[in-house]
């Protein structure tokens, strides 16, 4: 058909011709791609932490770098990857294909996407100039209180660990707001909430979970703050103060924030199967309603983080219950994804290829998680390597995967030309050996006793095989990112033509042109059923004769 | 990208539909939207100091205590302008509505007045908790949760009554007018939010608390 095809000589270079409004843009498609780009860099720097800590484990007794600058690379390995890589890279892509996917114009407040954008550079930022400062945080991501009060953690590096996560969590709130009201209240004519693409839906339960999760967290680093700075007691336990309560509140957040990273996944990965398998997704109903119970659910598991502090046997058993309960609607989306490949007339294109991958990754993460909230297994693995497995399978082979697959998939909309199809796929490969190969070592390791977060450890605990084969992953994960970021590169500059909508997808974002236009669309859609551009495409037999 | 086909498959669509299905909705319920979604975050952060305050409360190794040392007779005085002027916010809001800007002028003065007395209480109780039984937040755990759970509403207190002095502002040559009686909803949601909010920290602080 006419509709879809395209010429190449209409294609403009996005970035460089207009680059001093990228300063001042509040489109969200460009406030999109700054999210991604910005976090893109974190990833880079995040990445090298990592394997500094990687080199450190080589080998036994190493003494490449020492205890304080090996706390300092765990504590902002953790922190750069969840706080400024996995989530501002999802709101990159929930920023720049919410509006299109729901036939609007632009967010519901565009100069308050635009200050979340900064917030969550400026606090990146803050963070980062710590080094600057007399050394970077070295309390952990979680930045367990009292270690983090000033009896035990003295100088400036963790006021700088509560500054720049309490600037980015401001910025990250007005996101969720601006996403929730963008969904519920800027949807074209005829897309109800059960007519709009299910990444829509996962995004829409991401910003209500941040809505709730975010400020008992906010209100705790501001308590630690004053704790810190004005020589209140929150968590001075001489004083009366409570260690578990910082427990408590961070989990509170640090749990439902696993799923705030795992739905946008989950809504990559429904969009990219029923696409590259050419069938319509298995369950569009079951799907959502499961969003639904996973975001209610995460908010009551919080505790599990804390079996091993010594919380009462019923409290360990509810949150242990509640743990399991989760994977139930888990289980129900990996039945739907499985079930709309099943007979599908498969296309293994890369965006399908780190789809799979997220599938088969995701589902080990899944399972070591459950053998996690079995509260004796717990008390048993709790702070090993067993746990550093677990949930880099989960964020790394499950949201890292994903985010691979939406950067092939929605590449050639942002910038109207496709990525390199060879180089995609000796990165997948290189991806998928490379995870396994560095992380699942490490259950063993941890099942044989290595705790996380030491600095180094002796040749006698029989952990050095592990070890080193973790390296050795990691740096085939290098090279594999390496690969990613070539590609990215030069795909902007030199990739094939890809035309407003290449992989014949059937959402809304690919009826406009690639890139598309400021504003989006030259007439706001009518949208009949699911899938508007089939029905636009085969008006012979459109899918709302068949939905209800 | 051929529009013309694209445009024309739509107006078939619309056609086929009826035009009728609009789900699309104003600005202005964009922005009531919007103020949910911040309130129920601000409702979030309200209850964790609530939470914090109740962890603590009795836990305090050395005193004051807030038996010792809260004053019932000025917190009462200034809760009553509080909740006084969530009704005065709410006429000056029908005023508006109704086109009367005379009107809507007098009721957001008292409001304003009704906060700042608020306001002014809060500060008179804490130079009396601070210089006269020498509760500071550093003092125990007592004034480290007092003073921030009150600390905190009372900032919210402050950014309304900055909302609403501009609003007063801006009506003085006539710039708000009947149709921002819908903008100035989001003002007034805001402001019932801390009152209420306040009625909550007034009963876990001054009644049950004590």
């Amino acid at each position: 058909m006419a509709v879809w095809e395209s010429s190449a000589a209409d294609i403009s270079p996005p970035a460089v011709a207009h680059a001093p409004s990228w300063a001042t843009t509040v489109d969200h498609k460009q406030i999109g791609i700054l999210y991604i780009v910005t976090s893109l860099v974190f990833l880079a720097v995040g990445g090298l932490e990592a394997l500094v800590i990687r080199a450190q484990l080589w080998k036994p007794d190493s003494h490449l770098v020492g205890p304080e600058v090996f706390n300092q690379m765990f504590t902002m390995h953790g922190t750069t990857m969840i706080f400024f890589v996995v989530m501002p890279m999802l709101f990159g892509f929930g920023n720049y294909l919410v509006p299109l996917m729901i036939g609007a114009r632009d967010m519901a407040f565009p100069r308050l996407n635009a200050f979340s954008y900064w917030m969550f550079a400026f606090g990146g930022a803050v963070t980062y100039l710590s080094f600057l400062a007399g050394g970077a945080p070295d309390v952990g991501w979680f930045a367990y209180a009292p270690l983090t009060e000033y009896a035990f953690s003295r100088g400036t590096s963790t006021d700088y660990w509560i500054l720049g996560i309490l600037i980015s969590g401001i910025g990250t709130l007005a996101t969720a707001v601006n996403l929730v009201t963008t969904i519920l209240t800027m949807r074209a004519p005829g897309m109800s909430l059960g007519k709009v693409p299910l990444f829509v839906w996962m995004m829409m339960f991401d910003g209500i979970l941040l809505i709730f999760a975010l400020p008992p967290v906010t209100a705790a680093i501001i308590m630690l703050l004053l704790d810190r700075s004005l020589g209140a007691h929150f968590f001075d336990t001489q004083a009366g103060g409570s260690a578990i309560l910082w427990q408590h509140l961070f989990w509170f957040f640090g749990h439902p924030e696993v799923y705030v990273m795992a739905l946008p996944a989950f809504g990559i990965i429904s969009e990219v199967v029923p696409v590259f398998s050419r069938k319509v997704i298995f369950g569009y109903e079951s799907v959502a309603a499961a969003t639904v119970a996973i975001g209610v659910l995460s908010m009551g598991v919080w505790a599990h983080h804390m079996f091993t502090v010594g919380m009462s046997d019923a409290l360990d058993a509810i949150f242990s219950g509640a743990s399991f309960l989760i994977a139930v609607p888990t289980g129900i989306k990996m039945f739907n994804w499985i079930a709309t490949i099943y007979g599908g007339k498969l296309v293994l294109a890369s965006p399908m290829l780190f789809a799979l991958g997220f599938l088969a990754m995701f589902l080990i993460g899944g399972l070591t998680g459950i053998m996690l909230a079995a509260v004796p297994i717990d008390w048993q693995v709790s702070d090993t390597y067993f746990v550093v497995g677990h949930f880099h399978y989960v964020l790394f082979g499950g949201s890292l995967f994903a985010i691979m697959a939406a950067f092939y998939y929605w590449f050639p909309k942002a910038t109207g030309r496709m990525m390199d199809e060879r180089l995609a796929r000796w990165q997948f490969w290189l991806m998928l050996a490379g995870f396994n190969l560095t992380f699942f070592p490490m259950h063993i390791a941890g099942l044989l006793g290595m705790p996380r977060r030491i600095y180094t450890y002796s040749a006698d605990r029989g952990w050095t095989i592990w070890n080193q084969l973790s390296t050795v992953g990691a740096a085939m994960l290098a090279v594999c990112f390496a690969v990613f970021f070539w590609n990215l590169f030069d795909s902007v500059r030199r990739g094939a033509p890809a035309g407003d909508d290449p992989w014949d997808a059937w959402t809304l974002e690919w009826a406009t042109t690639s890139p598309p236009a400021p504003y989006n669309f030259e007439q706001i859609p009518l949208v009949r059923s699911r899938r508007p551009l089939w029905d636009l495409k085969h008006p012979e037999d459109p899918d709302w004769e068949h939905e209800s | 990208m051929n529009d013309a086909s694209l445009t024309s498959g739509i107006a078939t669509a619309r056609a086929l539909d009826g035009g009728s299905g609009a789900a699309d909705l104003d600005a202005t319920h964009r922005t009531h939207v919007g103020m949910v979604c911040f309130l129920c975050s601000e409702a979030a952060f309200f209850g964790t100091l609530i939470v914090a305050y109740l962890t603590y409360l009795g836990a305090s190794k050395s005193g004051p205590t807030p038996a010792e040392v809260l004053s019932l007779p000025l917190v009462i005085a200034g809760t009553a302008a509080l909740v006084a002027s969530s009704v005065t916010v709410h006429l000056a809001h029908a005023a508006l509505r109704a086109g009367r800007a005379g009107t809507f002028r007098t009721w957001l003065a008292a409001t304003i007045i009704l906060g700042a007395l608020f306001l002014v209480g809060t500060a008179v109780e804490w130079h009396e908790l601070i210089f006269e039984h020498g509760l500071t937040i550093s003092r125990n755990l007592f004034g480290t949760t007092y003073f921030t759970l009150v600390g905190f509403h009372g900032l919210h207190v402050t950014v309304g009554l900055l909302l609403l002095t501009l609003m007063f502002c801006l009506s003085l040559p006539g710039f708000v007018s009947q149709r921002h009686s819908d903008g100035f909803d989001v003002i007034s949601w805001y402001w019932h939010f801390v009152d209420s909010v306040w009625i909550v920290v007034f009963a876990v602080v001054y009644v049950f608390g004590r």
